[in-house]
């Protein structure tokens, strides 16, 4: 009797529930629906740049009525929300611009999830219902090459966005969406331009001054780099957390590509950094850590002992426990100078879908974000990020009354901006992403000592790199 | 005339019963099954997203897997650590399933700790292996504890060594099998006449030799079965190591298993490869049972 009651309970609980689930969605659709209808004329008239929005939304009108944007976080949804006029907010994954749908799809990119997502999304792309295609998904840097180089990924031309357009924008972040016949096909309202941060109590105590331009003095190549960290060994710091903290610097000045002719080629930069890394940490210079793990965040705090990360805006603002009492971050005490090389680290593309059925309202939020001066400048005052454009950026940097409470007021903007010149990657390849995970993985090993020789780490890198992209050799 | 309808109805039924078995098996075993066998013979995978292939290569895969040494290093180390999981686990198995099945020895609590046995079984394996991680990670309390006893003087990276790894995976696979095994022994060894063991007693054999030339001998089908099943679910080893190696099956992949191997090609979905080390998978557990067997059929 009682069995019988218990799964008569859960019968009808489930058969409630898939009711429900049924049932509230055509409800809640029109409602949203009249909500928006009535808001958004008044939210275009409001815009200052009237024209062009009323224009979005009018061709949208005779375009798709769901616009498909593939990301693997929040930051560029809320840069939508908070920048883009007209957009409004229905709930976690779906919004609205005018009277078009805007469905979030947000895979996180831990264990390639979000790539592995977008390629079987992207080869369904053809046969796909119109509402159903990809109409705008971002990409990193290190995969860049992988879409762009393709035919799925259209180009800014194709869009309606000229190179005038994107002139103020930092020729790195160009260079990494153009595909190999020199076309750009996506476009990045960020700059990652990476700095050396150090912890100023520290380079008071060893290097006996804690002013950016002379602790750059003591950074400014790898042997001078080397040599502070013998002495930062000799007070009891470390020189960096892990290991792998300079990879990307050594990885972001490479002179060759790291596939060649089919071939897996390791550039000399990069074993450069193995060797280097290899002696800093058997000097008990530094650890070797993964990124992001407990022991590598150590260095956020003052009992860390570690002198320096090396990382881009967002990092020291972000993600070193600003937020927290007692950490470097939160009493300001970090510093920013240039370093040993200048590097990138991070930012967002954004890229169109080819077949997208939105391809106005595309163009113009690509417009707004990435080209807008008056938005970027918003978008740096309000998230404190880097903006990619040079007009922006050198007028914020000369700015005396914005500085960074991280960096105990320092306007590192400058500094920033010095690195991304430097910046040159056209040796990007598609194979990068693949590339830096396996390498970074087999020589760890090897810097650990849990790889015996460097041969035998290389030995299994290439082993990986051969499963990964079958068609390669080495 | 009327009895012989009947029998045929019964028939029926019982054809009927058996849809949903041969419907799932034929879906979801089957069907895979076949088309690994024909995967394996085209080369066809991903790079990037450009599809290359499927065409026809014959046996090339098999002989680019079985021309490099790698497919025998991973069939060693995962050789090697069902081994150091599996001694332990018949020999604890075997001791505590003679105990619990014992009457002479009145064990109080025999439910509870039957159960507790086998309660690590009901974890799901990444979920133990991430606990073990986490455990046993270069900051995490075994270390914390192991300074603080004065066993060690440097923390010690348990997942950075070949040895200290291996032994924590045939641990967890030990931990996690060991119940299951006991459970099985003692279903067969509850199934011995007790008659048998009265008159050796009355003969005046000791307990030692009541178990080697009594239970032992009359367990063997019960043990040939646990060492097959075994055998089949180590070559198959895959969850735990992966979650604790962080999928690398470092360190210099000597921690890697042959289903880890397998995994890797996924990565490009590299079917063809794929699918020929699953045959050769599926040609060495076949070769393995029937030796197995074999060998513990002719002593009769």
């Amino acid at each position: 009797m009682k069995k019988k009651l218990l799964s008569s309970i859960l019968a009808a609980s489930m058969i409630a529930s898939a009711l429900t689930g049924c049932g509230s969605k055509p409800a809640e659709a029109p409602a949203a629906d009249t909500n928006t209808a009535a808001e958004t004329p008044a939210a275009t008239t409001d815009d200052a740049a009237a024209g062009e929005t009323a224009e979005a939304v009018d061709t949208a009108a005779d375009e798709g009525k769901v616009l498909n944007i593939y990301v693997w976080n929040e930051e560029f949804k809320s840069r939508v929300t908070d920048f883009y006029p007209g957009y409004e907010e229905v709930d976690a994954t779906h919004g609205k611009i005018g009277d078009v749908d805007v469905v979030w799809n947000i895979t996180p990119s831990d264990d390639n999830a979000y790539q592995n997502n977008l390629d079987a999304t992207l080869m369904k792309q053809a046969d796909a219902a119109d509402d159903d295609k990809i109409d705008i998904f971002l990409l990193e840097a290190d995969y860049a090459l992988k879409y762009v180089d393709t035919d799925f990924t259209m180009s800014m031309a194709d869009l309606g966005i000229t190179e005038a357009d994107m002139a103020n924008q930092y020729q790195y972040t160009k260079d990494v969406v153009t595909d190999s016949n020199g076309v750009v096909k996506g476009s990045s309202w960020q700059g990652c331009p990476g700095a050396l941060f150090y912890n100023r109590d520290v380079a008071l105590e060893v290097l006996g001054t804690e002013d950016p331009d002379e602790v750059q003095e003591y950074v400014k190549d790898w042997d001078t780099f080397n040599e502070t960290a013998a002495k930062m060994k000799d007070a009891g710091y470390y020189m960096t957390s892990s290991v792998l903290d300079t990879y990307r610097v050594y990885s972001n000045n490479v002179s060759s590509k790291c596939v060649v002719d089919g071939k897996i080629n390791i550039d000399d930069n990069i074993m450069k950094w193995v060797d280097d890394s290899k002696a800093m940490y058997d000097a008990g210079e530094t650890g070797c850590h993964a990124m992001w793990s407990d022991d590598w965040n150590k260095g956020f705090y003052p009992d860390g002992k570690v002198f320096c990360y090396f990382g881009p805006a967002w990092l020291v603002n972000f993600c070193m426990a600003a937020d927290v009492e007692g950490s470097v971050a939160n009493q300001g005490k970090w510093g920013a100078a240039v370093g040993p090389q200048g590097f990138f680290w991070g930012g967002t593309w954004i890229c169109a879908a080819t077949g997208t059925d939105n391809a106005s309202l595309v163009k113009d939020i690509i417009l707004k974000l990435t080209t807008d001066e008056e938005i970027m400048t918003e978008i740096v005052k309000q998230c404190d990020d880097f903006a990619n454009n040079k007009n922006v950026m050198s007028a914020m940097a000369a700015d005396t009354t914005y500085g960074s409470a991280v960096l105990g007021g320092q306007n590192a903007l400058g500094i920033f901006a010095a690195g991304v010149e430097k910046v040159d990657l056209s040796n990007l390849c598609a194979y990068d992403s693949g590339f830096h995970i396996d390498f970074q993985a087999a020589i760890t090993d090897y810097i650990k000592g849990a790889t015996a020789t460097k041969e035998e780490a290389l030995d299994i890198f290439y082993k990986a790199m051969t499963e990964r992209y079958p068609e390669l050799t080495y | 005339m009327k009895k012989k309808s009947n029998v045929v109805k019964y028939n029926k039924w019982g054809y009927i019963f058996l849809i949903p078995f041969v419907v799932t098996y034929l879906i979801f075993s089957l069907i895979p099954l076949v088309t690994t066998f024909y995967n394996s013979f085209f080369e066809c995978y991903q790079s990037g997203l450009n599809q290359i292939g499927p065409n026809f290569v014959g046996l090339e895969n098999f002989k680019k897997l079985l021309s490099t040494p790698d497919i025998w290093i991973y069939a060693k180390n995962t050789i090697i650590m069902w081994i150091m999981g599996f001694v332990p686990q018949i020999i604890v198995s075997l001791v505590l399933a003679a105990w619990f099945s014992d009457p002479s020895l009145r064990l109080k609590g025999q439910r509870f700790f039957k159960t507790v046995i086998y309660l690590p079984n009901l974890i799901m394996a990444s979920a133990f292996a991430m606990l073990f991680f986490t455990l046993f990670s270069t900051t995490g309390p075994i270390n914390d504890i192991l300074l603080n006893l004065g066993i060690i003087t440097e923390r010690y990276d348990f997942i950075g060594h070949v040895w200290s790894t291996r032994t924590l995976i045939a641990f967890m696979n030990f931990i996690m099998w060991f119940g299951n095994t006991t459970i099985l022994l003692m279903a067969g060894m509850m199934g011995i006449d007790p008659a048998l063991f009265e008159a050796a007693q009355v003969d005046g054999a000791k307990p030692g030799q009541i178990f080697f030339q009594i239970t032992l001998p009359l367990l063997r089908p019960i043990l040939v079965y646990t060492l097959i099943t075994s055998l089949i679910g180590g070559l198959q080893m895959f969850d735990v190591p992966q979650i604790l190696t962080n999928q690398t099956g470092n360190p210099s992949r000597s921690c890697m298993t042959l289903i880890m191997y397998l995994n890797r090609h996924l990565l490009s979905k590299n079917y063809g490869m794929g699918g020929a080390l699953s045959v050769i998978l599926f040609i060495i557990t076949g070769i393995l049972s029937i030796i197995v067997y074999k060998i513990t059929d002719k002593k009769d």
